[in-house]
């Protein structure tokens, strides 16, 4: 394996469509929960340790070799919002198609033969990390630093907050994105012997609302 | 005059099934994919409603517009009824209009796949890219060709000014030619301009939304069709 794929599927200029979705951001700046520097970092806080968790569980237990089509129904336990379920599928569909031409396998075949309109998007990614040859702790990164890269990203563009600001937002989550990874990861070990309901459950009730809200929105820059 | 660029239709490498291969799932020669862009109001729908109002009797056309704030283009092409509501998909771009049509292509590409799974095969897709600034293009993984919109009311002077638009885009159209007198824009100097900025690329100045004024463009496309049904699956 080369641990450098990692970096590749990391990036977040890696082509699976998540630049047109802020995670939440764009529903909490137009509900001004999210409007400065400090209030950013507290709403990527709260996401990494709930959506984020759940998303770094699924996606190691994936990566672990974990039958995904269970993982699905695991993921859409955990996600009770319809409107997320459909941007999580969605994003799970574009990242499918740009991890077979990153690291073709039959495995990610057979994921999308057996889910044509996409499979959720940490189940992806974890299955992507699996053919790219990393570890379940590298796919539990990959979806807990996504779960907080994309809200950063997003309120750069919405809050034309300084860049310089923003990055060290991410940087000063560090080691809550280690204890993440590393939790999700060891859960994940645990599905073999207690099943799917071994992985992270922890539930974000406000995103979930602000995501329907959004979905509902005539006017809005990013689909989720 | 020459119409095509030698690299017209890119290197088939199969990136799953709506990819740039030019191929569909079914082993016929998929649809010929144009881009449509340039700058915000200089006539991308106009031209977009246009061309299927013109072909849509001797082709299976459909649309897949990128929005950015609404889904205004998409709802402007349903109220003419310039196709069936089916035909037209809008895509949700994240504020930065052009990552979806260059950087990251995946969510025009699903469009692109689900028009196709819903409707079988199609001669013709249209993709129109949000309004966006001088430095805009489309990828080769999207489309096989694509036009380039500005008007004359933008300032006569963009031609000259270049940029990736103007003066690598298969077709440029300069559009809004009947407001030149109003806007006092020299339509000379903006076709001597993009001659200088294209070589042997065409440019068409023409009016789009007045009588005939599509044709140009029109007759483009259906050269361009004509090119792709003979080439290589
Ligand atoms: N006079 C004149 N107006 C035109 C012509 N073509 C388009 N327009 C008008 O220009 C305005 C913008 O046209 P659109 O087709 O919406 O422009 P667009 O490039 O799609 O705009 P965005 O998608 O917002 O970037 C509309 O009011 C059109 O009616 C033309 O040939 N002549
Ligand atoms: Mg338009």
């Amino acid at each position: 394996m080369h641990r450098a794929a990692l970096l590749v599927l990391a990036d977040g200029r890696f082509p699976a469509g998540g630049h047109a979705h802020s995670g939440g951001a764009e529903a909490a700046v137009t509900a001004r929960r999210v409007r400065d520097v400090a209030s950013l970092r507290e709403f990527c806080r709260g996401r990494l340790h709930t959506a984020g968790l759940v998303a770094a569980g699924l996606a190691a237990a994936a990566a672990a070799g974990y039958d995904p089509l269970l993982l699905e129904e695991a993921a859409d336990a955990r996600t009770p919002s319809p409107a997320l379920r459909q941007a999580g599928r969605r994003l799970g569909r574009q990242l499918l198609r740009a991890a077979r031409a990153a690291w073709p396998s039959p495995e990610l075949d057979a994921l999308a033969a057996a889910r044509p309109r996409g499979a959720h998007q940490p189940v992806v990614l974890g299955l992507a990390a699996r053919s790219a040859g990393l570890t379940p702790l590298d796919a539990a990164y990959a979806a807990a630093y996504e779960s907080v890269s994309g809200p950063v990203t997003a309120t750069v563009r919405l809050l034309r907050l300084d860049p310089f600001d923003a990055t060290a937002v991410l940087a000063r989550l560090a080691a809550d994105l280690d204890h993440v990874a590393a939790g999700a990861a060891e859960a994940a070990q645990r599905v073999p012997a207690d099943g799917v309901a071994a992985l992270p459950a922890a539930s974000a009730p406000l995103l979930d609302i602000t995501a329907e809200q959004h979905v509902m929105r005539p006017a809005r820059l990013f689909a989720s | 005059m020459h119409l095509h660029h030698d690299d017209a239709f890119p290197d088939s490498h199969v990136h799953g099934p709506a990819g740039s291969a030019g191929e569909g799932p079914d082993g016929r020669r998929r649809a010929l994919r144009i881009g449509l862009g340039g700058p915000v109001g200089s006539g991308k729908t106009a031209t977009v409603a246009a061309l299927c109002r013109t072909l849509r009797a001797e082709l299976s056309i459909a649309v897949v517009t990128n929005d950015i704030y609404t889904r205004e283009d998409a709802e402007f092409l349903l109220r003419q009824a310039v196709l069936p509501a089916d035909r037209i998909t809008a895509v949700q771009t994240g504020a930065c209009p052009h990552t979806a049509i260059r950087d990251d292509i995946s969510a025009n590409l699903e469009a692109v796949e689900d028009l196709q799974d819903h409707l079988g095969p199609l001669d013709l897709i249209l993709i129109e890219s949000g309004g966006d600034n001088l430095t805009a293009t489309f990828s080769k993984g999207l489309v096989d060709a694509q036009i380039f919109v500005i008007d004359v009311a933008g300032g006569d002077d963009i031609p000259r000014k270049g940029g990736p638009g103007v003066t690598t885009s298969d077709l440029l159209v300069i559009n809004k030619t009947d407001l030149a007198p109003h806007v006092g824009a020299d339509l000379e100097a903006m076709a001597r301009d993009a001659k200088a900025q294209r070589g042997d690329l065409p440019t068409v100045l023409t009016a789009v939304k007045t009588a005939g004024g599509i044709t140009p463009v029109a007759d483009w496309i259906r050269e361009r069709l004509a090119a792709w049904t003979a080439g290589p699956a």
